[in-house]
């Protein structure tokens, strides 16, 4: 064997597989595909937040032109079964999974009637003309209202709008505040975010009544946990029921849970025997696409003079929003944000308590990051806080208090395990990059000549990736994420397949696996075929989400790559009549070193599939050239990162401009840089969006203010940025192939880098920014308040 | 919702005739009656530009133009600006530099880019970034779009053809 002389595809900037057919236009979306009898699906949505619904007339819409039928959940009791996100988390309330309203509405735009109709235009039409009588109910618009005494209960069978709770603790808490000789602390406020991936979510599914075969295409993160989650609530065998997402336009978590609209698609694509359509639009996607964050967090940090951490406390409220989202319930955001509050610092005493409160709005789901861009939001700028007040460097502050590298395996506060992870190695890189000390000395010199202040902001994070199955990746989810199941061929023509439970959707899953196998097998990238994104590629799957897919997909592929290695040098070494530690393959050819004996795959593949006599029978069986491998790393691994922000603020216009953003992470071994790179920058670009921008609004009776693009301010380019990566190996994992996941990263750190950043650029004003996104208005009010704030100081002075 | 109209458009230099309704958007005209399914429609209300295609050489959002306004018009979409075996020079560069994550902003991406390099001088970053403002990308943070763009701002001022 001669690994040393095999093309090393793995650490290669490897142009992307999938990228040709995206770039022609040659896509396959959900949406793109094109039958002449599908029936397009319109929903009757609600316009009250909260309300009774009376009686719902359909006959002017049923009578429409174009109109097919028209459904609302009565008509379709018995054939959607209720399903629940489980949880075995004490003190939660699984609510149960909607598909159509049928006594009450909870949110404004929650599904009473579909209609289907021969085109989306007359199904739209329908739709509108579709009356509901409601007795309106007290709107719950926040938490305050829904914690209130009194309150009405958005689930009367839960007795309660608190549909989670959760404690961490850990060390003398009490003691090491009561000694501690210094604290800081406030109330953090970080408001609500939806994906918005630029494609709405679209469901597809199609019947074949002779078999009783339903295929349902979805642009989900999620195909094979939507496939089970259809089979309990269609009541049909997997074998007949298959997910298939294709191309899939971004997901960010808000394509990766079960929605009424996909449930309603597949079941009306067995009622009416025909290809069912839905395709969302915008209006759709901002009103009923999972959310994220929505939190108040109250904190407080005890340290010593040396700026030592001694204790952390943290009491949060979580807006989930109506539902418990299914499957990974009302407590999966939430509860992150005390998962990970401690942060990558050394913390002896901490107790963090969550609240998830329901309310009428749309339900919070997983967001890239899931809680811990709160988190990091919060502590990071607690850790800027102590600093200020112990007159010390923010970057000197954080040396003192990561977990230094002999102190790996570390234990957080929240019971999380980092494994060792470069969390000195990343802060020194990422100051490095920015040029931290030149910054600080330019800053020093004043505001420049257009007046605008100067911030320089650092914030430091870790997150746990690649969870295996020890622990779901939801709080007591009784499904198991933690598993990936691969399965490579090579089939009769010598051609390569690698199919997986995974499911792509921006990330380039196709080319890293691809380039994962290539090595293993002694094969160029482009000879792997990879099949994922479809619930009938292997036996069990859930998707892609979690920053899994590399660590768990990638470790499966090494094991079964190997695998099917072994069987091929085998029978080479049958063909050849040489002996197996003489076999190499390299770039698709089977050869016997020092020999001019080689093959091609397709030469090995005839021979052992199909020209009789060649080898002994049994070997067909005994080697078949398939090998399927499962890979569960258990535990998981440690991503960690620093990010600096350098940004320009202006006390006049209240516009913060991010002048510079450097990222300095330890993802493990890269597998394709420019994929990582990628990765970071849009995650940064979606932080710097949560940061200063995204906020999705409503108003005390819960209706959406900000149902468009207009309003939802999603980033463009002349908002982001350059941003620099600095990829820090410090140490491979114990994961198969050393990879850490880093889907999320990008988001996670710029919250907190963003919030220092401002803060230190209106130190001048004595400002702290405690709530996010810092919109203009908010800056507007902040700067105000400390103008009126330095005038009465300056009176009561003299 | 009255009556129908023949309409002759001529989309990347193939002129097809259809007899469509007038509330028909352009982007579905493209979509549903002739098939090119490169143009996406990310929002109906003209603010993200993934439908952005080329009407008679100018960008124009797809899902705020009518079908029944393009009769007689030449559109250009991404399925003219080269084959998934033949990829043209923008897809090239935005290959190169990885420039699309998912790929659905991308045909807007593209075409807008189109019009920028045939119209504008690009000169600095901040041009760039401005001239690329109308298209909401979500997988990148513009970076490597940018730096693709760049790349094709030079090599145009290398060979202007």
């Amino acid at each position: 064997m001669s690994e040393t002389q095999r093309p090393k595809s793995v650490g290669a900037r490897v142009q992307r597989l999938e990228d040709p057919r995206l770039l022609a236009g040659r896509g396959r979306f959900t949406d793109d595909h094109r039958a002449p009898d599908t029936l397009h699906l319109a929903f009757r949505r609600s316009e009250e937040a909260h309300a009774r619904i009376l009686a719902i007339d359909t006959a002017t819409a049923a009578a429409m032109p174009g109109v097919v039928a028209v459904f609302t959940a009565a008509d379709l009791a018995g054939e959607i079964r209720p399903v629940r996100a489980e949880s075995r988390m004490r003190d939660y309330y699984a609510t149960e999974f909607v598909a159509l309203a049928t006594n009450k509405v909870r949110y404004v735009g929650e599904a009473i009637a579909v209609v289907a109709a021969e085109s989306r235009y007359l199904a739209e039409d329908a739709a509108a003309e579709i009356e509901v009588d409601f007795e309106s109910l007290p709107p719950l618009g926040d938490t305050d209202a829904a914690l209130a005494e009194g309150a009405a209960l958005l689930h009367e069978e839960a007795a309660s709008n608190v549909i989670a709770r959760r404690e961490f603790a850990r060390g003398e808490v009490e003691e090491a505040f009561f000694a501690a000789p210094h604290r800081v602390g406030g109330r953090f406020r970080m408001h609500r975010k939806t994906p918005a991936a630029i494609e709405n979510r679209a469901y597809r599914a199609e019947f074949d009544p002779g078999r009783g075969h339903l295929t349902v295409h979805s642009a989900t993160q999620v195909p094979g946990l939507i496939r089970d989650a259809l089979a309990e609530i269609l009541d049909l065998p997997g074998s007949r029921l298959r997910v298939v997402a294709g191309d899939v336009g971004g997901g960010f978590g808000g394509k990766a849970s079960l929605y009424p609209e996909e449930v309603v698609v597949a079941a009306l694509a067995r009622r009416l025997e025909a290809t069912v359509k839905w395709t969302g639009d915008r209006l759709e996607d901002l009103t009923t696409t999972s959310q994220a964050f929505d939190e108040v967090v109250e904190a407080e940090l005890a340290f010593d003079g040396a700026g030592r951490l001694l204790g952390l406390t943290a009491e949060v409220v979580g807006d989930v929003g109506a539902y418990s989202i299914y499957p990974w319930t009302a407590s999966l955001e939430p509860v992150q944000v005390i998962s990970f509050l401690p942060g990558p610092y050394r913390l002896p005493a901490y107790r963090g308590a969550v609240r998830a409160v329901a309310t009428n709005k749309p339900p919070m789901g997983p967001y890239r990051g899931v809680g811990r861009p709160v988190s990091v939001f919060v502590m990071e700028r607690l850790i800027d806080m102590a600093a200020s007040k112990l007159g010390l460097d923010p970057v000197e502050m954080r040396r003192r208090n990561l977990v230094a590298a002999d102190e790996f395996p570390y234990r957080a506060g929240s019971g999380l395990m980092w494994d060792r992870s470069g969390f000195h190695e990343c802060l020194e890189a990422a100051v490095a990059e920015i040029d931290y000390a030149g910054r600080r000395a330019a800053q020093s010199a004043g505001p420049g000549a257009d007046g605008r202040l100067i911030g320089i902001g650092v914030a430091s994070y870790a997150e746990l990736t690649g969870i295996g199955s020890r622990i779901s990746a939801a709080p007591g989810m009784p499904i198991n994420t933690g598993t990936e199941t691969a399965t490579i061929q090579l089939d009769s023509t010598g051609a390569v397949r690698a199919a997986f439970g995974i499911a792509s959707h921006g990330q380039g899953l196709e080319t890293t696996l691809a380039q994962v196998i290539a090595d293993e097998l002694g094969v160029a990238p482009d000879a792997v075929e990879i099949v994922q994104g479809d619930s009938a590629a292997v036996p069990h799957g859930t998707g892609t989400y979690a920053s899994r897919s590399t660590v768990l997909a990638g470790g499966a592929a090494i094991l079964s790559a190997r695998g099917l290695r072994e069987r091929i040098v085998q029978v080479a070494a049958l063909l050849f009549e040489a002996a197996a530690d003489d076999v190499e393959i390299t770039d698709g050819i089977v050869a016997v070193a020092g020999t001019d004996r080689r093959m091609s795959f397709r030469e090995l593949a005839k021979a052992f599939y199909s020209e009789m006599g060649r080898l002994p029978r049994e070997v067909r069986d005994e080697l078949a050239l398939e090998v399927t491998r499962v890979y569960d790393p258990f535990f998981g691994t440690t991503t960690s990162a620093t990010h600096i922000a350098v940004v320009a603020v202006d006390p006049e216009t209240c516009e913060v401009e991010v002048l510079d953003y450097a990222v300095a992470e330890d993802c493990g071994r890269v597998i394709n840089p420019a994929i990582v790179d990628g990765q970071v920058h849009g995650g940064v670009a979606q932080g710097i969006g949560a940061a200063l921008f995204e906020e999705v609004r409503h108003d005390a009776d819960g209706q959406c203010l900000t149902g468009s693009f207009v309003d939802y301010v999603v980033p463009s380019a002349a908002e982001i940025p350059a941003i620099s990566v600095t990829h820090v190996e410090s140490v491979l994992p114990a994961t198969e192939g050393g990879f850490r996941g880093m889907g999320e990263g990008g988001t996670i750190g710029a919250t907190g880098a963003i919030a220092n950043a401002v803060t230190d650029a209106l130190r001048p004003l004595d400002i702290d920014i405690m709530e996010l996104p810092v919109t203009p208005e908010r800056l507007f009010r902040l700067i105000q308040n400390a103008k009126i704030n330095a005038k009465t100081k300056e009176r009561d002075e003299t | 919702m009255s009556g129908r109209h023949t309409i002759t458009v001529t989309v990347n230099g193939r002129a097809y005739t259809r007899e469509v309704a007038p509330r028909l958007l352009l982007a579905d005209f493209l979509r549903e009656e002739l098939g090119l399914t490169g143009t996406h429609v990310g929002c109906e209300h003209g603010i993200c530009g993934a439908c952005t295609v080329l009407i008679d050489g100018d960008s124009a959002r797809s899902c705020l133009t009518l079908a029944v306004q393009c009769d007689g018009a030449e559109v250009g979409t991404i399925e003219g600006l080269g084959r998934v075996a033949d990829l043209g020079r923008l897809q090239q560069a935005f290959r190169e530099h990885h420039a699309l994550q998912c790929g659905f902003c991308t045909a807007g991406m593209l075409i807008t880019v189109t019009d920028l390099l045939a119209k504008y001088p690009l000169a600095s970053e901040a041009d760039i970034r401005e001239g690329l403002s109308g298209n909401l990308c979500r997988c990148t943070g513009y970076e490597n779009i940018v730096r693709a763009v760049q790349d094709l701002v030079a090599a145009r001022e290398a060979d202007p053809a």
